[in-house]
């Protein structure tokens, strides 16, 4: 409840106004393809939200759009106030970064991790040098839960899968991200160290205020990390609110229908 | 007729090449009972699928069985003809369905025919007669429906079935000769939940229908096997941590990696958010070209004690003897 208390007051970092997106293939008999349709919700600052849905229901498509990836049919995304395509690019990828589900093909296999450490400074504001740098990369380091000396100096083949994903996601902070898109982070790292990407992501939210979208299709994974919830089904946006209410009282009739599909430890079905 | 349907005693299973010997099944021994579904869990690099694998009776390329015994039905499977394994207990007495399965459809082929080329295959006889047509195909429709999908589906080309259904099919086609024994690794882990269900009420199907007798189910996502398993086997590193019923692993696991795997799974619960914070189990898995001395779990361990880094513990059966795990803390429980 405190928790709840806190987030309301809170600015909005993100907001999608009737987002849309149709896909069209073809060039003389085209066919279209809904991707999103009328896609309305916000995003606060220190607030994680979850989008869940099954397989072709537009997560990703809401994703690419926010990333700027692909453009929207109509509607309009709103950040800080501004709409993001009036940003210029670097501006805009200083506050939004993205972390996917393959964290393997994340990183080129000839450098080391140091590489891409080191060209997020080209991103960043300021122009930084050597102890001030790796200052900064210490403190990041310790706050995504790495130490520098494990990571540091080594090829990407020779960390694991959860090491890499946090890794990923300390880059983003060290560009000063204010907004995370997380899409299925975890779905591809092991389950016992996609513990620890959860509680990363937590953490980040409480200390240092940073928002996510959380993509996943797993509804046990959104219950834990975040506070609201937005289920989609066919590119429509079916049900939104707090964890609580959508995944206890769930209202819309796909919600239900989900949910019921989700296999528990506790409970067994029928 | 055998007593169980799979005895394994003894197993061992390396990897050989340029990068070493890499330990990959290191002394597994348990039994599959007739009617029981088995699931195995464990991280990845746990020896799940290498142990599917040699269960196959046809190790891929690298993989080599190095000693120890697997009865598949009374038939030790390293022990006899390769044609007598191909004839007489693949497809007949045990079938396996490999991970990630459904790209072994033929793109350019409608599912009846692909089912007529397998056919074609298995029995060394080209299946091109009507008569014989229609009788593979009668074959393969109670398959179909027993899996919950429709006839139609057989005039169809893999392309124009999804993922959940191709998996299906898949299924469809190894069961075709009814298998005692089912070994089917990962069949549910590139599907969503919606289908993830229907996958796993299929599968409880085939085996209400009589289809299959057995099943030998590998997964990493405990929360599918609870649905699905009678009984449950935890592997780390190659070797056996816990073995048990499967209720009984979850509500009350016996060894501190199982323990620490339930820890780390946010599993839905409809009656609210948990308050309690996820584990996660600290280090990875050790390299398995030189496993550590004395248990494998030792250097993730929260409960290491000194024997654990010299010595190695058997497995300790505790209750009626249904369950066990190999850890020493056990030593004091099972007396």
């Amino acid at each position: 409840m405190e928790d709840k208390r806190k987030t309301v007051n809170k600015e909005i970092v993100l907001r999608c106004e009737d987002l849309t997106k149709i896909y069209t293939s073809g060039f003389i008999r085209t066919k279209t393809v809904v991707g999103a349709k009328n896609a309305t919700f916000d995003i606060k600052r220190g607030e994680i939200v979850s989008l869940a849905g099954e397989s072709g229901s537009g997560k990703s498509t809401i994703a690419k759009m926010i990333l700027r990836l692909i453009e929207p049919t109509s509607g309009n995304i709103i950040l800080n106030g501004r709409n993001i395509h009036s940003y210029n690019t670097r501006e805009y990828y200083r506050q939004v970064q993205a972390v996917f589900q393959d964290p393997y093909s994340a990183f080129n296999p000839f450098y080391k991790v140091d590489h891409v450490i080191d060209r997020t400074f080209g991103l960043r504001e300021g122009n930084l040098e050597g102890d001030e740098r790796r200052e900064i990369i210490e403190s990041t380091f310790m706050s995504i839960g790495l130490n520098t000396s494990e990571v540091l100096g080594r090829y990407p083949h020779e960390l694991s899968g959860g090491q890499m994903q946090r890794l990923l996601i300390g880059r983003s902070l060290l560009i000063g991200a204010q907004l995370l898109i997380a899409d299925e982070p975890t779905s591809m790292i092991d389950a016992s160290t996609r513990a620890g990407v959860l509680n990363l992501l937590l953490s980040l939210k409480e200390e240092k205020d940073l928002s996510v979208l959380f993509i996943t299709h797993d509804i046990g994974q959104a219950q834990y990390v975040s506070e609201r919830v937005l289920i989609m089904k066919e590119g429509e946006i079916v049900e939104q609110g707090s964890v609580n209410d959508v995944f206890t009282r769930p209202k819309h009739p796909y919600t239900k229908e989900l949910l019921a599909a989700v296999p528990s430890l506790y409970e067994k079905w029928d | 007729m055998a007593e169980h349907i799979l005895e394994v005693e003894d197993l061992r299973g390396y990897y050989r090449g340029v990068f070493g010997v890499v330990h990959a099944i290191d002394g597994v021994s348990f039994s599959l009972d007739r009617g029981v579904i088995m699931g195995i869990a464990g991280e990845s690099g746990g020896g799940k699928s290498t142990l599917a694998q040699l269960v196959s009776g046809t190790p891929p390329p690298l993989l080599h069985h190095e000693g120890g015994r697997i009865l598949v039905d009374g038939i030790d499977i390293y022990n006899i003809d390769p044609e007598e394994l191909r004839t007489e207990v693949k497809c007949k007495r045990m079938s396996y369905v490999p991970q990630a399965s459904m790209e072994s459809l033929n793109p350019v082929k409608r599912i009846r025919d692909f089912i007529f080329d397998v056919v074609g295959q298995r029995t060394r006889r080209r299946v091109s007669s009507s008569e014989r047509k229609e009788e593979v195909l009668e074959m393969a429709t109670s398959h179909i429906k027993a899996l919950g999908l429709d006839r139609s589906v057989l005039d169809r080309y893999p392309h124009e079935l999804s993922g959940g259904m191709k998996q299906r099919v898949v299924i469809a086609i190894s069961t075709l000769w009814n298998p005692k024994l089912l070994v089917i690794d990962e069949p549910t882990s590139a599907l969503d939940v919606t289908s993830q269900k229907r996958m796993i009420k299929a599968l409880l199907n085939l085996k209400q229908v009589g289809i299959i007798e057995s099943m030998l189910y590998i997964s990493h996502d405990l929360t599918s096997l609870k649905q699905l398993c009678d009984e449950c086997m935890v592997m780390y590193a190659g070797k056996i941590a816990e073995i048990g019923d499967m209720d009984g692993t979850i509500d009350d696991p016996l060894h501190p990696y199982t323990r620490l795997l339930i820890a780390a799974i946010a599993s839905y619960d409809s009656r609210g958010k948990k308050t309690c914070k996820l584990e996660c189990i600290p280090g990875s898995p050790p390299d398995l070209r030189s496993p550590p001395p004395g248990c494998r779990f030792h250097p993730r361990c929260p409960y290491v004690m000194d024997v654990c880094r010299s010595r190695e513990p058997g497995m300790f059966m505790v209750g009626d003897g249904k369950r066990g795990a190999s850890c020493w803390l056990l030593t004091s429980k099972s007396g």
